[in-house]
């Protein structure tokens, strides 16, 4: 088992999330995190998923994803060369203000609200710095926190809607790419 | 600009320009503007008995003829009426475009009268599925959904239109050419994956051809026929392949899987290659997985890049339209063969003997009464390899797996996939729809027959004179057998206690068609002579059959193919073949 990401290009229309989260349900595929958001096109979404699996499962994971219509390109991002973000909101107690605020300036966080004996941190990052951050923080007293799901994006010149787009807006050469990039 | 229209006469005129020459369904009232124009149109609409009956009238007409079969609904329960035929499409990939009225697109989501969301409960079981608020978007949804539905691996696509969107004015537009950014079929196969598939085989000495359901769907048989003889490599069909290769040939072994012959499950079983065209590696074909043909490297075709190695590691992937696959083969293997042919002579004598040593058979039963196999063996003998037979699911759908000889593709339809019970009788009536001057017998069983016979109604009125043979042994004769073997004899709500109720002959005569019964061996010849003979009017004949009569051979659920029974408790004689 280890731990893949995936992004997903999908064609921003009614139900897509639903048919993606249902793929998954039906195969028993259990996802990690799954974000979505607009993309630079506003006719294309793009989903991060993260999976825990075996390398032949994660296959056909994109096999079965890349059968769904709506679906225009899937790619695995290469751990080494892809910056992976999540974003977290926290809200501490303030009893301990100065170690708080200790805490929030070696994370290189942010405090965004302070007032009726609450501080609300913000942070971005690796999984695995979110995760020291909140192991730092636990002592002080968490009283609620969010998470976003990871979103990722290839370092250097690779983009994956590069072979989505066109003057026109979508093209038609990207089924191919997609499908070499899974069966790769 | 072109004229203005309703999104109904839109719809229909888009049907028309898919060419849609007949549908199945019922009115209702979210689809009732739809129904005016189809009062016009030229597309034949058979009114049917129950939405279930619409939704494998469609199927069995494209699976009788290739082409798209398409059924119509209204919203909430008409719509959840399809779901089965729908599931049933899908599972075996069968090309098929469902209409669907939805509620006003101001009350979807409200609970409204009627409503059901029918594009979320189907989601999981459609190719793809669209829910249309805008009349302007009907021409290119009903276009994509018959592009989506034949293209690639086939598969049934629904469109539910609100009702408010086929009342409103909007203009008809249909689009010439479909640009799906997400939908490219691949269907031609990679140079390499044909180089990689001819060099195995030329390497292989106990290859044999797995052939599944999409070699009919790619209506590739010809091309089949001519690479299993370039091969010499003996041939299995899938129950969903029976006719993809004919059973009269020399290298044919007949059906793998759980009912299979013992020649072509241990033809897997022992293989060094499987050249698997269209087939899935369903699990009633593997038995259990981990033991399946464990010295077998795989080569797998399949239109469907997800079905490689989704169960079996795939040694050469080819991902193709068969048709094309096995016409790039062909000459590939030619230049394989040029350098070096293998022998397998040793391993098709191993084979044949395990085929004249094992052959399909049963026993006429001790206490008097008709052997069921021996009933469907008779029509399949009498009625010839030219006419159309559709199963239910069940014993006798095993039986006419195993007992009809075919010899052309298109020729035997069933539920291989979801196994619907009630799948024969609409299916044989959209096949005759479909296939007209072609006789079409559906074998069905009480219990199946039971679920759907309400559509002879429908064919009795609409001049499509089907032939239903009724298995009769008063009993779900699968899970009953089922229950002898794994329950102890415990025949739990298995009994039919069906004797005369319904009188299935008073039931026919009751529905408009002919009713015949038989019940007696030395019967059962005429009485097929005679439903043969009637051309002007549904036939339904009452065959009364051997309850306890069991399929062999089996496999038992989950367990290895080497565990192959030839009767209850009778293995093959192993040490007496050279294997």
């Amino acid at each position: 088992m280890s731990q893949h990401t995936l992004a997903v290009l999908v064609e921003n229309s009614p139900g897509v999330l639903a048919r993606v989260a249902s793929l998954f349900s039906r195969r028993a595929y259990n996802i990690d995190s799954l974000a979505v958001g607009p993309t630079e096109d506003p006719n294309i979404s793009r989903m991060t998923i993260v999976l825990n699996l075996e390398g032949h499962v994660l296959d056909q994971v994109m096999a079965q994803l890349y059968k769904l219509v709506n679906v225009i390109a899937i790619s695995e991002m290469p751990a080494q060369s892809t910056v992976h973000r999540e974003l977290l909101l926290v809200k501490v107690s303030a009893q301990q203000s100065a170690k708080v605020h200790e805490i929030v300036e070696s994370f290189e966080a942010k405090i965004v609200d302070e007032q009726g004996g609450t501080i609300t941190i913000e942070a971005t990052g690796e999984t695995a710095h979110i995760e020291s951050l909140l192991q730092a923080l636990t002592p002080l007293g968490i009283k609620e926190l969010v998470q976003s799901g990871l979103v990722a994006l290839e370092r250097g010149e690779a983009a994956l809607s590069d072979r989505t787009l066109s003057a026109q807006g979508i093209s038609t050469t990207h089924a191919l790419n997609a499908q070499a990039d899974y069966q790769n | 600009m072109s004229k203005e229209m309703t999104g109904a006469a839109s719809l229909v005129k888009s049907l028309e320009a898919a060419g849609v020459d007949v549908m199945f369904g019922i009115p209702g009232g979210a689809i009732l503007p739809a129904y005016d124009p189809i009062f016009d149109s030229k597309i034949r609409h058979i009114l049917v008995r129950h939405e279930q009956g619409a939704g494998h009238a469609a199927t069995g007409y494209a699976q009788a003829t290739g082409r798209t079969g398409v059924c119509i609904a209204t919203s909430g329960p008409g719509a959840t009426n399809l779901v089965t035929p729908l599931a049933d499409a899908q599972m075996d990939s069968v090309p098929m475009v469902a209409i669907t009225g939805q509620v006003p697109s101001a009350a979807i989501g409200t609970d409204a009268f009627q409503e059901a969301d029918i594009r979320g409960v189907t989601m999981p079981i459609t190719k793809h599925n669209y829910l249309i608020t805008n009349p302007a978007d009907i021409p290119r949804a009903i276009a994509e959904a018959f592009y989506i539905a034949s293209t690639g691996r086939p598969g049934p696509v629904l469109v539910d239109i609100a009702k408010d969107a086929l009342q409103a004015m909007t203009t008809f537009d249909y689009p010439k050419n479909i640009q799906l950014a997400g939908y490219k079929p691949q269907t031609k196969p990679s140079d390499q994956s044909i180089r990689d598939a001819a060099a195995l085989i030329a390497q292989s000495s106990k290859p044999v051809f797995y052939v599944g359901g999409g070699a009919i769907k790619a209506n590739a048989h010809k091309e089949l026929m001519q690479l299993a003889e370039l091969v010499g490599a003996p041939v299995v069909t899938t129950l969903m392949a029976r006719g993809a290769f004919p059973d009269s040939h020399q290298l044919h072994l007949g059906m793998p899987g759980m009912h299979g012959t013992v020649a072509a499950v241990t033809a897997l079983q022992k293989s060094d290659l499987l050249i698997t065209l269209g087939a899935r590696f369903d699990d009633r074909v593997t038995g259990k997985l981990s033991s399946f043909a464990v010295h077998a490297k795989v080569i797998h075709a399949d239109i469907d890049p997800a079905e490689i190695g989704k169960n079996r590691f795939a040694d050469v992937p080819v991902v193709g339209d068969l048709m094309e696959t096995i016409k790039a083969l062909i000459p590939a293997v030619q230049a394989e063969f040029k350098k070096s042919k293998p022998d397998l002579t040793a391993w098709l004598r191993q084979m044949f003997s395990l085929r004249s040593t094992y052959p399909l058979g049963y026993n006429h039963p001790e206490d008097g009464s008709v052997s069921p196999q021996y009933v469907i063996e008779r029509i399949g003998a009498i009625t010839g390899p030219d006419a159309i037979y559709v199963a239910g699911v069940g014993q006798h759908q095993m039986w006419a797996s195993q007992f009809v000889r075919y010899e052309k593709p298109r020729t035997w339809l069933n539920s291989g996939g979801l196994g619907t019970m009630g799948y024969a009788v609409p299916a044989a009536m959209g096949a005759k729809v479909g296939a007209p001057d072609t006789t079409v017998w559906a074998i069905d069983g009480d219990g199946c027959f039971q679920m759907t016979n309400q559509e002879l109604t429908t064919c009795a009125l609409n001049n499509i004179p089907i032939k239903v043979a009724i298995i009769n042994n008063e009993s779900l004769g699968m899970v009953r057998q089922w229950q002898t073997m794994f329950y102890e004899g415990r025949y739990s709500n298995t009994s039919l206690h069906s004797k005369r109720i319904p009188d299935f002959v008073k039931l026919a005569e009751a529905m408009g068609c002919v009713g015949l019964r038989c019940d007696r061996t030395e019967d059962v010849d005429a009485t097929i002579k005679k439903a043969n003979s009637i051309n002007d009017q549904p036939v339904i004949v009452d065959f009364s059959v051997f309850r306890d009569a069991m399929v062999w051979p089996m496999v038992a659920a989950g367990t290895s193919n080497d565990e192959i029974m030839i009767a209850r408790g009778l293995a093959p004689d192993w040490d007496s073949q050279e294997l």
